[in-house]
This record gives structure tokens, C-alpha cells and sequence, in this order.
């Protein structure tokens, strides 16, 4: 009995001190659990707050960013979005969905040898608004457009 | 356990299309089964290589529809070239395969 409460004392207490040294900012998160995959802004709720964490909070509307999507989505479990950017020397491109739990739904990187092209389908629980945001050249520039949805799709 | 996954890549011209098609539930974390909530269980990261040469790297959130499928373009390429592409989930669980452009 005790021997367990011991290990459950010093199981928190690693948690607490963790959980200290990330807010204190000691560790980056972003750097400690996964280079590669930006928790941070995936954990977001509101968009404003997501944009502002990839850097895309001042992108330009550019018609260079073409987002297509259909305007009626019958079953919002899978939403077809195709992206191309014509913004020369596109780096990366990012889709946010303003109206879902967590709107940020991916990131795409793209290096050498890659063209700034994207299909995939993405949930969406209800209508809302999707942007999609190219990076080129440490500028952002957005496309958006809105899709209904008939059937919301984050019950899986 | 992760399910099959299928990459046709074909020239197209000027590009190489690559498609994918993954085996993932994509679960959200949100999705209630029998009361519960049925815990998150997403791809995070996608690889696409051709050549052995990384291209497209992704990460993506639980909002990605489930059994994924992706298309990409690379420029030029040619028959044969070998594209390679693998995920890793957020419990560590990972799959690739490869194909080559017909």
C-alpha cells in the first residue's frame, strides 16, 4: 500500500515539475516533444489565436492561392480541398477551418522539387469558413472560401 | 495496427502526380462510443520522398477525414523513380511503402 502511494507521489511530483519548467519556459515545447509537429498551434481553439501562432494573422488575400472546395458538403466527415499556389517560391502551405474544435487541420511543407499542391479531405463540423495560407518568402497570403455543410463530420 | 496503404504515382508531363490512400480511424478525441469518449488517435506526420530525396513534409490534426487521402505534384520525373511515404500517429504507431512511377 504504501510502496504504491509512493510511486503515485513521485509520479506527480514529475508531472509538477514538468508541468512547472514548460510554463516557465524553460523547455520549448515545440522543440522537446517533436520538432516536427507544432502542438502548440494545433491545440488552438480559436482561430485568431492559431493564425497568430503560424504567423499568418497579417495574410494578404492573394487570388494566386487557389482553394477549391465544394460549396455544399453533403457528409462533413470528408470534405474534398485542393490547393494550388501560384505565389512564386511557396514554401508551405496551412488549412484552417474557423468553425472546427481545433482549426488548424495540416500543414504541408514542401521542398525542392516539390510544386505548392495539395489535395485531401478534411471534417468539418459545421458550416464555416476555410482558409488556406501560403508561405513564400517569409510573407503569408490567403485564400478562403466558405463551405455549408449538411451533416456535420466530428462525430467520426 | 496499421492497415494497408497504396501509392499510385504517375507522369504526367511537366509533373508527377502522387496519390495516396492510408488505413487510420483519424479519431478525434471528441467522438463519444457507448457514453465515452473514444480517445484521439491521428496521424501526425506524413514523409513523402522521392528518390530516397525528402519533398513534402506534413503534419496534420485529428480533423484529417479518416482512412486519409492525399494527392501531391512533384516537378518532372520519370518512370520508375521510387516515392516513398510514411506517417507516424500520435501514439507513436508508423507505416510507409513505396511505389514506383508508372
Amino acid at each position: 500500500m504504501d510502496e504504491r502511494r509512493r510511486v503515485v507521489l513521485r509520479g506527480a511530483g514529475a508531472t509538477g515539475a514538468l508541468a512547472a519548467a514548460l510554463a516557465a519556459g524553460l523547455l520549448k515545447p515545440e522543440r522537446v516533444l517533436a520538432a516536427t509537429w507544432d502542438e502548440n498551434a494545433f491545440r488552438k481553439k480559436d482561430v485568431a489565436d492559431a493564425l497568430k501562432i503560424i504567423g499568418a494573422d497579417d495574410a494578404v488575400a492573394s487570388k494566386e492561392v487557389v482553394l477549391d472546395v465544394p460549396e455544399i458538403a453533403e457528409n462533413g466527415a470528408v470534405v474534398p480541398v485542393e490547393i494550388t499556389s501560384h505565389v512564386p517560391g511557396t514554401t508551405s502551405i496551412a488549412v484552417v477551418i474557423d468553425k472546427n474544435p481545433f482549426p488548424l487541420t495540416s500543414r504541408f511543407d514542401f521542398m525542392e522539387g516539390a510544386l505548392p499542391y495539395v489535395k485531401l479531405n478534411v471534417k468539418m463540423g459545421q458550416s464555416s469558413n476555410i482558409r488556406v495560407i501560403a508561405e513564400a518568402g517569409g510573407k503569408h497570403y490567403v485564400a478562403m472560401r466558405e463551405v455549408k455543410v449538411t451533416i456535420g463530420g466530428c462525430g467520426g | 495496427m496499421p492497415g494497408p496503404m497504396k501509392i499510385r504515382a504517375t507522369l504526367k508531363g511537366s509533373y508527377t502526380d502522387i496519390r495516396v490512400l492510408m488505413s487510420h480511424p483519424m479519431e478525434t478525441g471528441l467522438r463519444k462510443a457507448q457514453g465515452k469518449l473514444v480517445p484521439a488517435h491521428f496521424i501526425e506526420n506524413i514523409t513523402v520522398k522521392v528518390n530516397g530525396k525528402t519533398v513534402v513534409k506534413a503534419q496534420t490534426s485529428q480533423a484529417i477525414s479518416r482512412n486519409p487521402v492525399f494527392a501531391f505534384r512533384v516537378k518532372g520525373g520519370n518512370k520508375g523513380d521510387m516515392v516513398e511515404i510514411g506517417w507516424v500517429d500520435n501514439k507513436g504507431e508508423s507505416n510507409k511503402t513505396e511505389a514506383a512511377v508508372a
